[in-house]
């Protein structure tokens, strides 16, 4: 489903964030993405859907080069869901306007269907009373819900988190996992940015580890929690394991 | 010792409030055209293309360093001819109010461009890569999510320039165009009873943009409660 090969990466202001990058995930596949605080996996997520340029290698999204100039990314990316860390909710529109934009701008649906699939998802995430409030009106934990709720409208056919619990109190951390744990479960393709060890290891296939715009390790989940083999990732699990 | 006669204003208002209603016009005008004017060069220049990026900063730049005076001065001796032309009007009728349309809209879209590059700047960037993420063009995502967050960020600031081309419409008496301070000094000449009639036009203004401004000032402050 989305192939990475050879990719690297030079932000405009020279600095390279992402080395020779590849992985891969297979459909209904979970990969869980993971390394230390400015290793580039943001700037690898944002490259699948071409939120972000590269100067070299090829990324493949369900048989689509994202990074060849023909290709239509509006598009490819209304097929990609993508969470953020900071949720990017729309505050001016209504959490059910958030939904429907852009089923109705981009896929072309009606008004009314759009609405009907809003009000779906919503209750899927457990969140129907809201519909009509607006996003500051909502926690965090409610607001990262809808955004998933968001990207599942527009029925994609894998999905993308950037450390979708990082911003969120603690206690909310588990009503946005759950969602998460129940979309692995029914069998949707994701690439999740996460520190969630415990999310990892209950649905993930395969956890990548990046550090320094490399990807060090890229091994299925009990090869991975059974020995990391470089100490980087080992070091790396101790921390986060620790807290 | 100078004796005040206010005897003009009462039988002179009609003429004052026609006055008035062409200040208002060019004022509505000039702010609808000057904000969508200023829209497109807001954009335009923080465009990737540097041709574009650079008209558009020099169109804004230059406006913004010229008085306003002159470029008045300058647009009624020269546009008249441009307009006759391009509208084909005859030389019998007046262009002098279309002039001054064109003008103070052309000169206000450089200050409403600065103040809408602001408010575009204020919107988080994470905002614009969640509406392309959807799927959203480049184009869709301005006008659907950051510009409508843009103007309601700026909607005070934009309110305060508006006020400012109230008071500056004034300046089309350079042209002798009956606007509302126009009017007065028309009626001041003919009754000999100037200072009467700018003190009241000035009263006036001072009413108008005393009013206004607390209105912003108030609705700054909940926009601040809110955010
Ligand atoms: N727009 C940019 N211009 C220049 N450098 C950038 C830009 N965005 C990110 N970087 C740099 O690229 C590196 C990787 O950033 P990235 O956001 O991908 O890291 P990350 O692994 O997601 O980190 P975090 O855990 O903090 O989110 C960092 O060193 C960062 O400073
Ligand atoms: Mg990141």
């Amino acid at each position: 489903m989305i192939t990475i090969r050879n990719v690297s990466k030079i932000y405009p202001n020279g600095f390279q964030a992402l080395r020779e990058c590849s992985t891969q995930v297979e459909k209904g596949e979970v990969i869980v993405v993971c390394g230390p605080s400015g290793s580039g996996k943001s700037t690898l997520i944002k490259c699948v859907n071409g939120l972000e340029d590269f100067q070299q290698g090829e990324i493949l999204v369900d048989g689509t080069s994202v990074g060849d100039p023909k290709t239509n990314l509006p598009r490819l990316r209304s097929r990609v869901g993508m969470v953020f860390q900071h949720f990017e909710l729309f505050p001016h529109m209504s959490i059910l306007e958030n939904l429907t934009v852009a089923q109705v701008k981009v896929l072309g649906r009606s008004q009314d269907e759009a609405t009907e699939r809003g009000h779906k998802l919503l209750e899927r995430v457990g969140l129907k009373a809201q519909a009509p409030k607006h996003p500051g009106q909502l926690s965090g934990g409610q607001q990262q819900r809808v955004a998933i709720a968001r990207a599942l409208c527009m029925d994609p056919i894998c999905m993308l988190f950037d450390e979708p619990t990082s911003a969120l109190d603690p206690e909310m951390i588990n009503e946005v996992l759950d969602v998460m744990v129940e979309l692995a479960q029914e069998g949707m393709t994701m690439m999740c940015v996460t520190h969630e060890m415990g999310f990892a290891r209950k649905v993930a296939h395969r956890v990548v580890f990046m550090d320094e715009g490399r990807i060090l390790e890229d091994a299925k989940k009990d090869e991975f929690f059974g020995g990391a083999r470089t100490d980087r990732a080992k070091l790396f699990l101790s921390k986060i394991l620790s807290h | 010792m100078y004796e005040f006669d206010w005897s003009s204003i009462r039988p002179g208002l009609p003429f004052l409030w026609k006055g008035m209603k062409v200040t208002l016009y060019i004022t509505l005008v000039a702010m609808a055209a000057g904000i969508a004017l200023g829209t497109v060069l807001a954009i335009l220049r923080m465009a990737k293309n540097r041709a574009l990026a650079w008209l558009s900063a020099a169109y804004v730049n230059t406006f913004r360093s010229i008085p306003l005076v002159m470029v008045i001065l300058w647009f009624f001796l020269l546009l008249p001819a441009v307009i006759e032309r391009i509208f084909s009007i005859s030389r019998q009728e007046d262009t002098r109010l279309t002039t001054a349309l064109v003008t103070f809209s052309l000169f206000q879209a450089a200050y409403y461009a600065e103040i809408i590059r602001a408010g575009i700047q204020s919107v988080k960037s994470g905002q614009m890569g969640a509406a392309l993420a959807l799927g959203m063009t480049n184009g869709q995502a301005m006008r659907l999510v950051v510009l409508p967050q843009a103007f309601r960020n700026m909607a005070p600031l934009l309110l305060t320039q508006t006020i400012i081309l109230f008071q500056d419409s004034s300046l089309v008496y350079v042209a002798s165009l009956a606007d509302f301070f126009g009017v007065a000094g028309i009626i001041g000449t003919r009754d000999g009873r100037q200072v009467e009639l700018y003190l009241f036009a000035g009263a006036v203004y001072f009413v108008a943009c005393f009013i206004l401004s607390s209105l912003v000032k108030r609705w700054q402050n909940r926009l601040k409660g809110h955010a």
